[in-house]
């Protein structure tokens, strides 16, 4: 179904973070861009759809005080709103949000650290845009941070702190299919397994809260009013978004999940773990019953490599990048 | 990143160290006493571990270690471990030190890698300090020491959530990053290929917990199973196997962290890098203030004697006699951060000692890896020098 391509080679290895690959694609440029994170650094890669070329920059994460140690980056990923694109970077010591291109930083927002540290680690964690004009951020504390993001200019504010989290926010999604009928924009997901289910606007709602089974869900989508799950326990399961109800559960992997992605026009979903499988499956949503179909179509096995990232170059589904640990390659797919 | 990885950095990375010094020392085992000269006896060896294992677990040490903290680099982690290695009549030089380091760090690296859920860190932890035990238990006052440091890691380590261990695991892992050092051993063994990366199987049983992949279940809204279907996951996955104890004492299940060495002959442990790979280290390492602080109080607490109460910080100078790589550090700081403000490679000014002898103890910590050559302290250095030579087989 699908056959390897070509391979873009990175500066750096890839880090073993959740959902560790942002894709962004440019079709006026005829140009996509990704981001994968490496310790310290944010590899952004520019390739031309022709496949002729490449340009490579790096983003550090921003040090307030030269005196402390590197901060580590927990996460790059673009993040797409009608008036604008931006790429966001959560950190241990922040938030920085850059054009598309990494060309500027158009805001920083530090996170608070105690003067001595405490047992619990402090990062931002979970990035996802959400409807017009807001991004979300969420933080190891819990809470999810709302930015109000202008058209343009860098005249952005922190509107609203979101605290029903009480464990580290490990991935946030909006909803992703483009429909304008569905009631809820944002699922927030945490290392307990807690699901929360968000309306967006002025002030955000909770419209449902959808518990754990104290197994991290390491990376969450939306589509169709449905949320996809991908948990440590390598089971993907399937919620209707504002009821809760469980409409199907998979025992797709053998480690953790650390990579999920829908292509909302086709309905294919990527999941990708530790283990060192891709697989690829397809969703069938029926609105009456609201219940959930899923087919297996494919795997792809990256030997050897405990994949951190995996999404879809497109809406449909046509093609799929993989990034694993210490690999210094994206991997990608076409189908055949 | 997570704050809790000393504590099983040090218990990992020592307990390797510990193994390979164990394997060599019995190597060259063959006298039964101190009378021939520049052989190591078993009392000669069993000193050694008692030293070292008496150092690591010592209360002062784990404190330290224990306090949530910033993993620091590879520079710290190896000075703190070269100490480690000479609280005893040992003494390695640099170039052993580092071939030993590497061994240490890519066993490691391997235990991490391949450890089924994050939470089975704390049972390879367990493994090593069952191992480390065995080598201490006719000194009962190290033993006790053990003993009483393993509590406290199953106290501290006890009410980690999965994802709390999951961070821990990233954090190491990326402290491990691109370092592809292959050991002959696991070569051997095929545990690594000859690129250098470690072979991750895609059969087997699955981690306690995990359901054997390939079913498709689906609900109804009543939560009833409407269908079941099966798909092909391309592996070859088995039921998980009994989980291993968390507790002081057990069957830990899992064979990571065991000693890899004692079947083995000393000519099969080389290390050698791959040819295209780059050095993990190679960005100059600017230690930031809070990572010589902590080097200072690990340092310091390696000593039996109290600790000076008050806010003490040491004039070390030890990770460069030599003036002129000092200079290009500097040079190098500079040009980074653009030529901004003081350079950060600054010498941490200490206060008055109040405490005499750890100044000196600590003047000679900073001599001894010195790059130029040790005079020899005592007639025991022979062993020393021997010792050196083995490592340098290595």
């Amino acid at each position: 179904m699908y056959h390897k391509e070509k391979s873009i080679q990175i500066k750096n290895s890839a880090s073993a973070l959740y959902n560790n690959l942002s894709v962004m694609r440019i079709a006026p440029r005829r140009l996509t861009y990704f981001t994968v994170v490496h310790a310290n650094v944010v590899n952004m890669i520019t390739a031309s759809w022709d496949g002729l070329n490449y340009s490579h920059r790096q983003l550090q994460s921003k040090e307030p005080n030269v005196a402390t140690s590197t901060s580590l980056i927990m996460q790059a990923a673009f993040c797409a709103l009608p008036s604008r694109d931006l790429l966001v970077v959560t950190s241990q010591k922040g938030i920085q949000m850059y054009e598309s291109d990494g060309s500027i930083m158009v805001y920083w927002h530090a996170l608070d650290t105690p003067e001595t540290p405490t047992a619990q680690a402090v990062f931002g964690r979970g990035i996802s845009a959400v409807r017009e004009n807001f991004i979300c951020v969420g933080v190891s504390a819990g809470a999810i941070l709302v930015f109000d993001i202008p058209s343009k200019g860098s005249n952005i504010t922190l509107s609203e702190i979101l605290e029903e989290h009480n464990e580290s926010i490990t991935d946030m999604a909006s909803e992703c299919s483009g429909s304008q009928e569905c009631i809820a924009d944002l699922v927030s997901a945490d290392d307990g397994g807690n699901l929360c289910v968000w309306k967006s606007g002025e002030e955000f709602q909770l419209l449902n809260k959808i518990s754990g089974f104290d197994m991290s869900c390491s990376s969450v989508k939306l589509w169709k009013g449905t949320v996809v799950a991908g948990y440590g326990t390598g089971q993907i399961r399937f919620y209707e978004a504002v009821t809760g109800i469980l409409h199907a559960e998979v025992n797709a992997h053998a480690r953790w999940i650390y990579s999920l992605d829908i292509a909302p026009f086709s309905g294919l979903l990527l999941s990708a773990a530790e283990d060192s499988l891709v697989r690829v499956w397809h969703l069938t949503l029926t609105p009456e019953t609201n219940s959930v179909e899923v087919a297996h179509l494919h795997n792809e096995c990256v030997t050897d490599t405990q994949i951190c990232g995996a999404k879809f170059c497109d809406g449909d589904g046509y093609a799929f990048a993989v990034t694993g640990y210490d690999l210094s390659e994206i991997i990608r797919y076409t189908q055949s | 990143m997570s704050v809790r990885t000393l504590p099983l950095v040090f218990i990992n990375l020592g307990g390797e160290m510990l193994y390979i010094l164990d394997q060599r020392l019995r190597a060259h085992n063959t006298s039964e006493d101190n009378s021939e000269k520049g052989v190591w006896s078993e009392v000669d060896r069993k000193r050694v571990m008692n030293d070292i294992v008496g150092t690591m677990f010592s209360k002062n040490f784990m404190d330290e270690l224990l306090k949530p903290q910033q993993l620091y680099s590879h520079r710290t982690m190896k000075t703190v471990l070269t100490r480690l290695a000479h609280t005893s009549i040992m003494r390695l030089n640099p170039a052993s030190m580092d071939r030993l380091y590497e061994l240490m760090i890519m066993a490691f690296k391997y235990q991490v890698f391949l450890c089924p859920r994050p939470k089975d860190l704390l049972l390879i932890s367990y493994n090593h300090i069952d191992t480390i035990r065995e080598f201490v238990k006719d000194t009962p006052v190290v033993l006790n020491q053990v003993d009483e440091t393993h509590r406290k890691i199953i106290e501290v380590y006890s009410s980690l959530s999965e994802g709390e261990f999951q961070l821990l695991r990233q954090t190491l892992l990326i402290f491990f990053q691109d370092m592809h050092v292959r050991v002959s051993l696991f070569l051997k063994n095929r545990v690594q290929n000859p690129n250098g990366r470690f072979a991750l199987s895609t059969s087997g049983p699955v981690p306690h917990g995990i359901d054997v992949p390939g079913l498709i279940r689906t609900f109804d809204c009543k939560g009833k199973e409407v269908s079941r279907a099966e798909f092909p996951t391309g592996g070859c996955y088995t039921s998980p196997i009994r989980e291993g104890s968390f507790l002081l004492h057990g069957d830990r299940v899992s064979a990571l962290g065991l000693n890899m060495y004692t079947v083995n002959h000393l000519e099969e442990t080389h290390t050698s890098k791959t040819p295209t790979v780059k050095q993990a280290d190679d960005t100059p390492n600017l230690l930031a203030k809070e990572e010589l602080n902590l080097l200072a109080r690990l340092m310091g607490s390696m000593k039996a004697e109290n600790m000076p109460k008050a806010e003490t910080v040491f004039r070390i100078n030890l990770f460069t006699t030599d003036r002129e790589e000092e200079e290009e550090e500097e040079e190098e700081q500079a040009r980074a951060s653009g030529g901004a403000g003081q350079s950060l490679y600054e010498v941490i000014n200490i206060q008055a000692m109040q405490d005499e002898q750890a100044a000196t103890e600590l003047a000679l910590i900073a001599g001894q890896f010195a790059k130029g050559e040790e005079k020899p302290e005592n007639s025991e250095s022979n062993k020393g020098d021997d010792l050196l030579a083995m490592m340098d087989d290595l």
